[in-house]
C-alpha cells in the first residue's frame, strides 16, 4: 500500500467509526442496567420493560406512525402529479412559480415552515372557522406540503432518466394520454414511488420543529415526547426506544440490501 | 363530421387532463406553501398585542379614512437596535459556515475513498453512508449527550487512558455544537461529492501521472478543479440547513450558544411575540436567498443537461 491508499484508507475508517461509534453506544447503554445512564451497572432489559409498560410512550408512537402513513400516502401522490407536470407538460401558466414552490420546502430551514404554516392556521380559523383545533389534522397537512416536495424531486429524476419514446410510440399508435400514463408511466415510476413513500414517512416521523409549531394541546407525537423528555438530559428508556428504532432500520436496510444483490445477481446471468 | 368531433373531443379531454395533473399539487402549494408565507411578511410589519391572536390586523376599518394598510417597519427597526439579534445572525453564519468546512475537510477524503473503491465494496460503502439518514435525526444528536457529558462516555475513556487528569467540559459549549453539526450533515457533503468524483476520468489522473506529475499535484491541478461542482453542491446543502438549526443548539449548546433557529423558536413560545418572531424569519430568510437561488439555478442546469 503506498502512503496516499494509507491515508485514503484511514479516512474511510475513521469517516464511518465517527458515523456510527454514536449509535452504537446508543446500542449498548440501552441494556445497562444502572440509572446513572453513562456508568455500566450490567446488562439488563429492563428500560425495556419500562418502556413497553409507558403508555405515553406508546400512544405518541402510536399517532406519529398514523400521521407519518397517512401524509406519506398523500405527498406520494401529489409529488408524482408534480414530478409528472414537471418533466412532461412542457408549457403551462406560472410553470416558473411551480418549480420554485416545489423546490423552495426542500431547502427552507424548518422553524420557518413551521411558523408561516402556523400563523396560517391561525388566520384561517379566525376568517372561516376551519381548524377548529390544531392537532393531528394540521399537523398531517404539513407534513404532506414539505415531503411532497422530496417525491417530486425523485420523481421528476426518474422520468428524465426514462426513454420517453415508449411514452411516445404508445400516444402514435393511438393509445389515449391517460392510458399511457396507467400502462406505461406509472409502472416505470412505481420503485421510485415506492423510495418516495419510504422517505416521507421516514421525514414526517422524523419532524420535531414543524410538528411543534403547528400541533395544539390535544396531539403529542414521538419527537415531541422525546425531545420534552431528552431536553431535561438524557433518559434511559430513550436508550431503548432508540435501539429498537435502530433495528428497524437495520433490518430493513439488510432487506434491501439483499433484494438489490439478487436483482443484480439475476442480471449478470 | 362526426370524426372532427371526436378528434377535438380527444384534444380536449386530453387537455382536461393535463390541466388535472398540473392543478391539484399547484393547488395544494398555493395554499400551504405561498400563502402561509404571506402572512408571515404580513405579520412582520404588524404591531404585538395582548390578545388572541397577538398582533395588529393589517386592514383596520375606520370612519374617517375607510378600509387602510396598517404597517409598521418597528419590528425590523428592534431587530437592527438590539444587538442581541444581529450578534444571533453573525453567530448562526459563524457556527454554519465553519462546520460546513469541517465537514468538507472531513467528507472529501471519505467521498473520494468510496468513489475509488472497487465494485462490491463501493455500494455498500455508499449504503453505510445512506443508513444515518433513516435513523431519527433527534436520536443522532441525542446519542452525542451521553459522549459528551462531563460524566460521559468520552470523558470516561480519556480519564481511564490518562490523557487528560480533569474531566472536559464539553456538553452545553459551543463545541458539542460543531460536533453535532458536523455529525449530522456530513452525509449530506459525502453524497454530491461522490455523485462527481465517480464521474472523474481516472485516465486524466493516469496521463499526469505518466507525465510524471507528483500525486499531489494531480490533485491539485486535476482532481479538485474538476471537483468544485460537487464541492460547491455539498457546502450549500450543509450550509444552508445549518444556519437555521434549531435541535442542534437546543440539545448540545449552552444557553450562551446564540443561534438564529433557538431564538425565533424563543421569541415564539417563550416570548410569544409572533410579530418579532415573523420579522426574525423574514431577515433569516433574506440572507439565504442568495444560497439558496444559486442552489436551484445549479440544479436546474444539471436537470437540463441531463436532458
Amino acid at each position: 500500500m503506498n502512503k496516499r491508499s494509507t491515508f485514503i484508507f484511514s479516512a474511510l475508517c475513521f469517516g464511518f467509526a465517527f458515523l456510527y461509534i454514536p449509535i452504537l453506544l446508543v446500542v449498548i447503554y440501552s441494556f445497562n442496567d444502572s440509572r446513572l445512564v453513562t456508568i455500566w451497572g450490567g446488562w439488563s432489559i429492563r428500560w425495556y420493560i419500562e418502556l413497553f409498560n409507558n403508555d405515553n410512550i406508546l400512544d405518541a408512537a402510536l399517532l406519529s406512525f398514523r400521521i407519518a402513513a397517512v401524509s406519506a400516502t398523500f405527498a406520494t401522490i401529489m409529488g408524482t402529479l408534480a414530478g409528472i407536470a414537471l418533466t412532461r407538460i412542457r408549457q403551462f401558466r406560472g410553470r416558473l412559480l411551480f418549480t420554485g414552490m416545489i423546490a423552495s420546502p426542500l431547502v427552507m430551514p424548518e422553524v420557518i415552515t413551521g411558523l408561516s404554516l402556523l400563523l396560517f392556521f391561525v388566520s384561517l380559523q379566525q376568517l372561516i372557522g376551519w381548524p377548529g383545533q390544531r392537532g393531528i389534522t394540521t399537523i398531517t397537512i404539513a407534513h404532506i406540503t414539505f415531503s411532497m416536495a422530496y417525491v417530486a424531486v425523485i420523481i421528476q429524476s426518474r422520468l428524465t432518466d426514462m426513454d420517453e419514446s415508449i411514452e411516445e410510440a404508445a400516444l402514435d399508435l393511438g393509445a389515449k394520454p391517460i392510458r399511457v400514463l396507467w400502462d406505461i408511466t406509472l409502472p416505470i415510476i412505481f420503485p421510485a414511488m415506492i423510495s418516495g413513500w419510504l422517505l416521507s414517512f421516514t421525514l414526517s416521523l422524523d419532524d420535531l420543529v414543524i410538528a411543534s409549531f403547528v400541533s395544539g394541546p390535544g396531539a403529542t407525537t414521538l419527537p415531541m415526547l422525546i425531545f420534552s423528555k431528552v431536553r431535561l438530559g438524557i433518559a434511559p428508556d430513550i436508550n431503548a426506544l432508540a435501539t429498537i428504532l435502530i433495528a428497524v432500520v437495520a433490518i430493513g436496510v439488510s432487506i434491501a440490501g439483499w433484494v438489490m444483490h439478487q436483482q443484480s445477481k439475476t442480471k449478470k446471468a | 363530421m362526426s370524426t372532427v368531433l371526436t378528434s377535438m373531443d380527444a384534444t380536449f379531454r386530453e387537455r382536461l387532463w393535463k390541466k388535472f395533473i398540473v392543478f391539484i399539487p399547484y393547488l395544494w402549494l398555493l395554499l400551504f406553501f405561498l400563502t402561509p408565507f404571506l402572512i408571515v411578511l404580513k405579520i412582520s410589519f404588524a404591531d404585538p398585542l395582548v390578545a388572541q391572536p397577538p398582533f395588529t390586523p393589517l386592514f383596520q376599518k375606520s370612519v374617517e379614512t375607510g378600509l387602510s394598510i396598517y404597517t409598521t417597519f418597528d419590528n425590523y427597526l428592534y431587530l437592527f437596535q438590539d444587538s442581541l439579534y444581529l450578534v444571533t445572525y453573525i453567530n448562526s453564519v459563524k457556527l454554519a459556515f465553519i462546520s460546513t468546512c469541517f465537514c468538507l475537510m472531513i467528507g472529501y477524503p471519505i467521498a473520494y475513498g468510496i468513489a475509488r473503491s472497487p465494485q462490491p465494496t463501493r455500494n455498500i460503502l455508499l449504503l453505510m453512508v445512506v443508513v444515518p439518514f433513516w435513523i431519527s435525526f433527534l436520536l443522532r444528536v441525542y446519542a452525542w449527550m451521553g459522549i459528551l457529558k462531563t460524566k460521559g462516555l468520552l470523558n470516561g475513556f480519556l480519564l481511564w487512558t490518562g490523557i487528560i487528569d480533569q474531566p472536559l467540559e464539553l456538553l452545553y459549549t459551543d463545541t458539542a455544537v460543531y460536533i453535532g453539526m458536523i455529525y449530522s450533515y456530513l452525509p449530506f457533503m459525502i453524497l454530491p461529492l461522490y455523485a462527481n468524483l465517480e464521474k472523474l476520468d481516472i485516465r486524466l489522473l493516469e496521463a499526469a501521472a505518466d507525465l510524471g506529475a507528483r500525486p499531489w499535484k494531480v490533485f491539485k491541478d486535476i482532481t479538485f478543479p474538476l471537483s468544485i461542482p460537487g464541492v460547491i453542491a455539498g457546502c450549500l446543502l450543509v450550509f444552508i440547513p445549518a444556519i437555521g438549526e434549531y435541535v442542534i443548539p437546543a440539545l448540545l449548546g449552552g444557553a450562551d450558544t446564540l443561534m438564529i433557529g433557538r431564538l425565533l423558536f424563543d421569541e415564539f413560545f417563550l416570548n410569544r411575540d409572533w410579530p418579532v418572531a415573523s420579522a426574525v424569519a423574514i431577515v433569516l430568510l433574506m440572507l439565504l436567498v442568495l444560497p439558496i437561488v444559486y442552489f436551484q439555478k445549479r440544479q436546474n442546469q444539471e436537470l437540463l443537461e441531463q436532458q
